[in-house]
C-alpha cells in the first residue's frame, strides 16, 4: 500500500524523523483555521498518490490564513494525473539552505536492501540517476546487520552531504531505517530532505510504500487504507476476502484460480478480443485454492455488479482444487444471485475431478452458462458474447 | 535424473499437524515421496498416521535430520511463524528447503535469505519459495503441493513462478512428461530463481528442453534471458503472464506488479525472444511450440 505524505510523515514523526508541524484539512475553511494555528507563512499540498505535485499547481505558498483558505479552495478537487484532490497538508514553510535525496528501498533483483542517496536532491530521482548517476550513492544494506550509527555516516558520506551536517544526517537516516524496518515498508523516501538556515536536517516530503503482508503485526495500519480513494468494486470485494483489481476499459469479467493462471487468463482474453472489435478483460479475480460455492458466489456478485462486464469468463484449472466443487460453486452462486444474474457465462474447467464438474453443469443446465473444454476457446466465447452484448445495447 | 529433488530424498514437512500441513502430506505420500517425518516444537513425541503410515513429529528440524538422515524440508508453517521455521531449518543445514507458505512479509524474507548466504556462498541450504507450490520430480518425489497426477517423468523440465500455469503446462504436455517441475514462487524476494533452474536442467542428462514461465515484476526473466543466450544449450520456450496488468496494482502474486516502466511482461517477452527463446502467446501455443521441439528431438 502507498501512503500519502501526510500518513508518511506521521510514520516518520513516530520514529523521530524530523517534520515540520502540520495539519492535513479537507475545506478551504480548515486550511485557513490550520494555517493560523502553525502560524506564519504555509504550504499548502495536494495529498495525492502520484508525483510532479508542485508542476501540476498543487504546492503552494500562503502567507495568511485568508490565502491559505484560498490556495486550498483551488487545490482541493484539482486532478493530478488523475487523481482528484480531497485532502491538503498545511505545513510550516522553511527556507531550504540545501536540498538532499534519500531513500531505503527494497532491492529484488539483489534480494536485500538498497540506500540512496544525493546531496544533488530536489529533482525527481529517476532524472538524477540517468543525467548525474556519479551523484547518486547506492548502498547495499545487509537486512540483518541494518543500519547503525557507522553505516549511516558512511552512506552520507558517499553521497557526498556537507560534512557541517554530516553527523545529524547519519542520525536521520538511522531514524529512516527504523521507519522502513518497523513498519514493514518497501520503500521510504524523502524528497528534498533538507538542510535549513539553522543547519537542521528535516523531512519536507514523504512517500512510503508498506508492504500488506506484514499486516498482521501491524494493526494500525489498516486505518491507513483511504476508503474514500478506492474502487467501489474493489472495496466491494476486500470486504468478502476476495483478491481483485479492477481494469479500466474491459468488458469481460474474469474468475480464475491462482495468480498466474489469472494473469493469463486477462491475456489471453485480449488477445481473443482482438477479433472482437477490441474487447478486453474488465477485472483479475483470483479465488485461490478452495473454490467453496460461497466464494464463487460472492465473486460472481462482485463481477456481475460492474456495470462494464458483459460476459464472464470462468477459467478454473484444478490442481488442489477440485473441479467438481467449483462446478457445485458456480451452479449454487447462479441459485444464490437468482434474477441478479443476468450476463452470460463462459466455463472452463480442466484437471482435477473435470469429467464430474462438467457432468455437474451439463445436468445443470442453467441457460446463462455455455462450457468450453479449451482456454483459448472459451476466451474466444467470452469475448464474442461481450461484443455480441455491446452490439445489442 | 531430475533437478534438486529425486527419489532417494527422505522429506520432512515443517508444519506437519496443522491443516495444510496434513491434507499435502497426505498427497505427497500418496504420490511415493519418502516422508520421513514432521517437525512441531509443540507437539514434540506426538506420532502422526497417514493410511497406516506412522510418522514422528519431532521438536525441531536438526533432531528430525539426525533421527532419519531427511535432506529436504516442506514448510507449510503460517506466515507469522515462517521466518523462524526457515531459520531454523537453515541452521541445521538442511539441504533442500521448500516454502510453500503465501504471505511472509518481504522484510521476513529478506532476512532469512540473507542468514542462508551468510552461511557461505552458495548457501548450503538450496531455498525454493516462499509462495511457491514447490518441487516435483514425477515418478520419484513430490515435495509441495503440484498434483502428481497430471503428468508422469519425461524430457522436459518446468521453471514457474505461477502453481497454476505449472499446472497448466504440465496438463497440456502431460504426453510428452517431465523431469522435474519446479514452481519458484510469485513474492519479490524468493531462492531459487529461474537461472538456478535453468542452470541444474542444462547439467541434467535426463532433460532434453525447457518451459520457463514467467510474470509481471522484477527482471528475472531479463536475467534469465541473458543466462539462457551464454550457457543454455538445450531448448527453451517461454511463456510471460500480465501483458494487459495495469501500472502500479499487485495482481495476486505479491511481486507482480509493474513499477513506472519496469518489470513489464512485453519487456521480458523481448528480452527472451533476443535470446533465442521462443515465446508463446498463450499458454496452449507455448505447450504447442515445445511438441515441435520435442518431436523435432526424437
Amino acid at each position: 500500500m502507498d501512503l500519502y505524505e501526510y500518513q508518511a510523515k506521521d510514520l516518520f514523526a513516530a520514529h523521530g524523523v524530523p517534520v515540520l508541524p502540520g495539519h492535513t484539512v479537507t475545506t478551504p475553511a480548515d486550511a485557513a483555521k490550520a494555517a493560523a494555528d502553525i502560524g506564519g507563512v504555509v504550504v499548502v499540498k495536494a495529498q495525492v498518490k502520484t508525483g510532479g505535485r508542485g508542476k501540476a499547481g498543487g504546492v503552494k505558498l500562503a502567507e495568511t490564513p485568508e490565502e491559505a483558505g484560498e490556495k486550498a479552495r483551488a487545490i482541493l478537487g484539482m486532478d493530478i494525473k488523475g487523481h482528484t484532490v480531497h485532502r491538503v497538508l498545511v505545513t510550516q514553510a522553511s527556507d531550504i539552505e540545501e536540498e538532499y535525496y534519500f531513500s531505503f528501498l527494497l532491492d529484488r533483483s539483489n534480494r536485500t536492501f538498497l540506500a540512496m542517496a544525493s546531496a544533488e536532491g530536489g529533482m525527481e530521482i529517476e532524472q538524477l540517476a540517468v543525467e548525474r548517476p556519479e551523484a547518486l550513492a547506492k548502498v547495499p544494506v545487509d537486512p540483518i546487520a541494518g543500519v547503525d550509527k557507522a553505516k549511516a555516516a558512511s552512506i552520507v558520506n558517499m553521497a557526498r552531504i556537507p560534512a557541517e551536517v554530516a553527523d545529524e544526517a547519519a542520525e536521520v537516516i538511522v531514524q529512516l531505517w527504523e521507519t522502513f524496518v518497523g513498519e514493514d515498508a518497501t520503500l521510504v523516501e524523502v524528497n528534498p530532505l533538507i538542510r535549513n538556515p539553522g543547519k537542521r536536517i528535516i523531512a519536507l516530503d514523504g512517500k512510503v510504500t508498506l508492504d500488506d503482508n506484514a499486516d498482521f503485526r501491524h494493526p494500525s495500519h489498516t486505518a491507513l487504507v483511504d476508503q474514500r480513494a478506492e474502487n467501489p468494486l474493489e472495496a466491494k470485494a476486500k470486504a468478502k476476502g476476495l483478491n481483485y483489481v479492477k481494469l479500466d476499459g474491459g468488458q469481460v469479467g474474469i474468475i480464475g484460480n491462482g495468480a498466474g493462471l489469472v494473469m493469463s487468463t486477462l491475456d489471453v482474453v485480449a488477445y481473443a478480443g482482438q477479433r472482437y472489435g477490441g474487447v478486453k478483460p474488465a477485472n483479475f479475480l483470483d479465488i485461490g485454492g478452495g473454490a467453496s460455492a460461497q466464494v464463487m458466489a460472492d465473486g460472481l456478485d462482485v463481477i456481475l455488479g460492474d456495470p462494464d462486464v458483459r460476459s464472464v469468463f470462468v477459467n478454473v484449472f484444478g490442481g488442489i482444487t477440485a473441479c467438481d466443487e467449483v462446478a457445485d460453486g458456480v451452479v449454487e452462486a447462479l441459485r444464490i444471485l437468482g434474477d441478479a444474474a443476468t450476463k452470460p457465462l463462459v466455463v472452463r474447467l480442466d484437471g482435477n475431478n473435470v469429467e464430474e464438474g462438467r457432468r455437474i453443469l451439463n445436468e445443470a443446465n442453467h441457460p446463462l452458462v455455455t462450457q468450453v473444454d479449451t482456454m483459448d476457446n472459451a476466451a474466444d466465447k467470452a469475448a464474442e458474447l461481450a461484443a455480441v452484448s455491446l452490439l445489442g445495447a | 535424473m531430475s533437478i534438486f529433488l529425486n527419489e532417494h530424498s527422505k522429506v520432512i514437512v515443517q508444519g506437519i499437524t496443522g491443516s495444510e500441513g496434513t491434507k499435502h502430506t497426505a498427497k505427497m505420500l500418496a504420490a511415493g515421496t519418502n516422508i520421513v517425518g514432521g517437525v512441531n516444537a509443540r507437539k514434540a513425541g506426538q506420532t502422526v498416521s497417514f493410511h497406516g503410515k506412522d510418522l514422528t513429529v519431532f521438536g525441531t528440524v536438526e533432531e528430525a535430520m539426525k533421527e532419519t538422515d531427511a535432506d529436504v524440508s516442506v514448510v507449510f508453517v503460517p506466515p507469522r511463524f515462517a521466518k523462524d521455521a526457515v531459520i531454523e531449518a537453515i541452521d541445521a543445514e538442511i539441504a533442500l528447503l521448500v516454502v510453500i507458505t503465501e504471505g511472509i512479509p518481504v522484510h521476513d524474507s529478506a532476512y532469512f535469505w540473507a542468514h542462508a548466504c551468510a552461511q557461505g556462498a552458495p548457501p548450503r541450504t538450496r531455498i525454493i519459495g516462499p509462495n511457491c507450490p514447490g518441487i516435483i520430480s514425477p515418478g520419484q518425489s513430490n515435495a509441495g503441493i503440484i498434483p502428481a497426477n497430471i503428468s508422469g517423468p519425461g524430457p522436459i523440465g518446468l521453471v514457474s513462478k505461477s502453481g497454476t500455469l505449472t499446472y497448466q503446462m504440465m496438463y497440456e504436455l502431460r504426453e510428452i512428461g517431465f523431469s522435474s517441475a519446479i514452481g519458484i514462487g510469485g513474492d519479490p524476494v524468493i531462492g531459487t530463481t529461474h537461472i538456478d533452474a535453468l542452470a541444474a536442467f542444462q547439467a541434467d542428462p535426463q532433460t532434453q528442453a525447457i518451459v520457463m514461465i514467467g510474470e509481471i515484476g522484477g527482471d528475472a526473466e531479463e536475467r534469465a534471458a541473458e543466462f539462457i543466450k551464454a550457457n543454455v544449450t538445450k531448448p527453451v520456450v517461454a511463456y510471460v503472464a500480465g501483458f494487459t496488468a495495469p501500472e502500479g496494482k499487485t495482481m495476486g502474486h505479491a511481486g507482480a506488479i509493474v513499477s513506472g516502466s519496469a518489470g513489464t511482461a512485453q519487456a521480458k517477452k523481448e528480452a527472451l525472444e533476443a535470446a533465442g527463446v521462443k515465446v508463446g502467446k498463450t499458454p496452449s501455443e507455448t505447450a504447442a511450440l515445445m511438441k515441435e521441439i520435442v518431436s523435432s528431438l526424437s
